[in-house]
């Protein structure tokens, strides 16, 4: 009978080590840098840009924060200010999240399914550059000719850039084509990753390795991978015809000549809302690996998880007109998107107690991964709470464009994202780097942030509540926002503090982190089969699986799970 | 850790199929395409009759029947070639490959025609009110796919002229035919939205 040897690289790969240890060389670098289509080197490439620009746009945050701590101050210009909040709203959706959504996939999903590399490597090579220069193009306008009507610089239009405000006559100079531009960049790199994940995860399986069994991150990144291929077309198709007005003089958005300003409305938020998903699943898909290997217990209710994704996929798809309460839709429209709105929750819900499942009766391990997932279950049900009451159009009208609006994504993408892609980090380092993070500064990092996020966006909630508008550049006293904004501010300074920490640990534990081992998690999952870092081949010998967690049943051939699967 | 386990091979033998990456990648363009043209559409239909001056479209388009007829049968013609291909007639290949890249160039010209006729005689041009803007903009979006397919499928010709061995490249050919395809499916979607529906 023929049989395959598990596992498979353990003490191979010594010729790798050497070469490591051979001098530095330029055509190495390029190699290695420029010229490589390894789908390792082009995950870490893609959370390195990531990270960049995160550091860059977290600093205009901090500089928009600094402004609004005290009322009637004066720190920048408005000018400067309406600047600052486009390019961070811009840069931290296109080209933070994006980014490094795309580098997460890139990374695990071929090590997950046991496959060598992506299913087509030299489209994801391109998907880097475009992402990187897409995002270069943008902060290059900060250098841009000033124009013919001396309106130069960086685009100030606000992140969804609300039509007619970006046609030529309201927004003069070359800021918003920067703008344009760069997201049309950005959107062509994200497509080409999700045509990358999707024939990756349908064509690229190791033997054994069916659908039912692959992991729960690559059905997640599936989800997402086809909410990008429906959900940005809008985005794009919107900037092209933007494009048209701007530059031919058609009339898409021109409200002079019947075109039709709501119209770049549903076609933003077409993109926008599925992208709130786009950006959330590869963090829920994350926990869902975590949560399992810390709490020592297959995930709870596996099927239901998946289902629960892809009807995420698809309810996010008919849920954008939340956002325009505030235009005045039909009373049937809005009960119609605030009922989808409201069933996004169900999915969601069951999310959350498969996680709690997963948890209840667990050996719980608080490392450092484990630590960030639960932060993020206690945050991210608040930022779905908010959600829900943002759901209800009456509610909207309220609160529409209000800083509660801001505290309730910030919610999602800091208290629900940043830190399920921090848990990420914390997981696969040890994989990606063959050296642990410190768990000593990684805890401090964690708390940091926990204390720094609360304080800055748990008031914020409340001067929502008091009428404080988003957006405004400063505010009159008396209002009752003036503490509220202070003490918000303060909370930026403990959250640069927790990422100064994790910037430290990166660097100090990249030389001297304590080895890792091929499996320091004793996780369950093909990519900890391999070496620490993976060789560029991966595998060896491709594995062979037969169960959901091909690695239980190495260590556990007495119990192993294919038996009851 | 164990340092071996051994897993019986017999037993995941035939579990999981993979499909055809090609066909995948190609499947996924199609429909990330066919949610751009579905956009355009949704703006020319929301600002049929919205235009607040001349020239209408019931006073300035005519139904193209040859370039539908054109483009339509050139869906035939490239699956005939496929056909040919896949039974190693190289002849027949090119005669009917090189027919298809025809039929797609008269189209284009055909729409040139249209355009040059629409600009010069009618004064409809992209900036002239909102049909002119939805107008250009879709059938535009359309034509620029066929000048796409046509450099592929060119491509293609001029390396069987020069004698390339085309017979190992059938699935990726075949692949540029499924493009082809889907190009004559949005022309009957761009007909129908323009010239039956917007007329």
């Amino acid at each position: 009978m023929a049989s395959i040897v598990y596992p498979l690289d353990s003490g191979r790969d010594q010729g790798r080590t050497a070469e490591r240890g051979t001098a530095y060389s330029w055509a190495r670098f390029v190699r290695e840098w420029v010229l490589t289509v390894d789908h390792k080197q082009l995950g870490l490439m893609y959370i390195i840009v990531a990270l960049l620009f995160f550091v860059i746009s977290g600093l205009q945050a901090a500089v928009i924060r600094a402004q609004l701590m005290y009322p009637n101050n004066s720190l920048v210009t408005p000018q400067v200010f309406n600047r600052l909040f486009t390019m961070h709203g811009t840069t931290m959706v296109f080209f933070v999240g994006m980014p490094f959504i795309a580098g997460l996939a890139n990374y695990l999903i071929p090590l997950m399914i046991g496959a060598r590399d992506m299913a087509f490597p030299r489209l994801n090579a391109l998907g880097l550059w475009l992402a990187l220069f897409g995002g270069m193009l943008l902060y290059s306008s900060y250098f841009a000719w000033a124009g013919p009507a001396g309106h130069g610089s960086a685009p100030d239009v606000g992140w969804f850039a609300y039509a007619p405000l970006t046609e030529r006559a309201f927004s003069k100079g070359t800021s918003t084509d920067y703008w344009i531009l760069s997201i049309i960049m950005s959107t062509i790199s994200s497509t080409l990753t999700a045509v990358n994940i999707l024939a990756t995860a349908l064509c690229m399986r190791t033997k054994g390795m069916t659908l039912a069994r692959m992991p729960l991150f690559v059905w997640m990144l599936c989800v997402v991978a086809f909410q990008i291929l429906v959900a940005l077309p809008p985005l794009t198709a919107a900037q092209v015809m933007l494009l048209l007005d701007r530059f031919l003089g058609a009339h898409f958005f021109d409200t002079a000549a019947s075109g039709n300003a709501v119209l770049w409305r549903h076609f933003f938020w077409l993109f926008g809302h599925p992208e709130v998903y786009i950006l959330m699943i590869p963090g829920f898909a994350a926990v869902t690996e975590i949560v399992p290997v810390f709490s020592r217990k297959p995930i709870f209710g596996r099927a239901a998880m998946i289902g629960a994704s892809v009807s995420i996929g698809f309810i996010s798809l008919g849920v954008w007109a939340h956002h325009m309460y505030t235009v005045g839709l039909p009373s049937n429209a809005n009960i119609y998107f605030a009922t989808a709105t409201m069933m996004v929750g169900v999915p969601t819900g069951i999310k959350i107690f498969n996680w709690l499942g997963t948890m209840w009766g667990g050996r719980i391990r608080f490392n450092t991964p484990m630590l960030w997932c639960t932060g993020f279950l206690f945050q991210f049900l608040i930022a779905g709470l908010t959600g829900i009451m943002l759901a209800v159009a009456p509610f909207d009208w309220q609160l529409g464009n209000s800083y509660f609006v801001v505290a309730h994504f910030h919610y999602t993408l800091i208290g629900g994202l940043l830190f399920t892609l921090f848990a990420a980090i914390y997981y696969w380092f040890p994989k990606a780097t063959g050296r642990m993070l410190s768990e000593k500064l990684g805890k401090w990092h964690f708390w940091l942030l926990v204390i720094g996020f609360h304080a800055t966006f748990d008031p914020l909630h409340f001067a929502g509540l008091l009428g404080m508008p988003r957006r405004i550049y400063t505010y009159p006293t008396g209002r009752g926002w003036d503490g509220l904004n202070h003490f918000a501010t303060l909370g930026v300074i403990v959250q640069a503090a927790a990422i100064l920490i994790f910037v430290v640990n990166v660097l100090y534990s990249l030389y001297a982190g304590k080895k890792a081992g091929n499996d320091p998690w004793d996780a369950w999952t093909l990519e900890w089969a391999t070496t620490s870092p993976p060789p560029e081949y991966n595998f060896a010998t491709p594995p062979v699986v037969r169960s959901s967690r091909p690695l239980w049943d190495v260590k556990h051939p007495e119990d192993p799970d294919w038996k009851y699967e | 850790m164990a340092d071996a386990a051994v897993i019986p091979l017999s037993a995941v033998e035939d579990e999981a199929r993979n499909l055809d990456r090609g066909k995948v990648g190609v499947i996924c363009l199609i429909t990330t395409e066919v949610a751009l043209f579905s956009v355009f559409v949704t703006a020319y239909l929301s600002f049929l009759g919205k235009s607040l001056t001349g020239p209408t479209p019931a006073e300035v388009l005519t139904v193209p029947v040859w370039a539908t007829i054109c483009l339509l049968s050139s869906s035939l013609t490239v699956e005939l070639a496929i056909r040919g291909l896949r039974r190693g007639a190289a002849g027949q290949f090119k005669l009917w490959l090189g027919l298809t890249i025809l039929l797609g160039g008269e189209f284009l010209r055909q729409t040139g025609i249209e355009w040059r006729k629409l600009i010069n005689v009618d004064g409809l041009t992209i900036s002239t009110n909102v049909f002119g803007t939805t107008y250009y903009s879709l059938v535009g979006l359309h034509a620029s796919h066929v000048v796409i397919g046509l450099t592929l499928l060119l491509l293609v010709f001029a390396l069987g002229l020069k004698g390339a061995h085309l017979h190992a490249h059938e699935r990726r050919i075949e692949l540029l035919s499924w493009y082809w395809h889907f190009v004559d499916a949005v022309w009957v979607v761009v007909f129908t939205v323009v010239y039956v529906i917007g007329r």
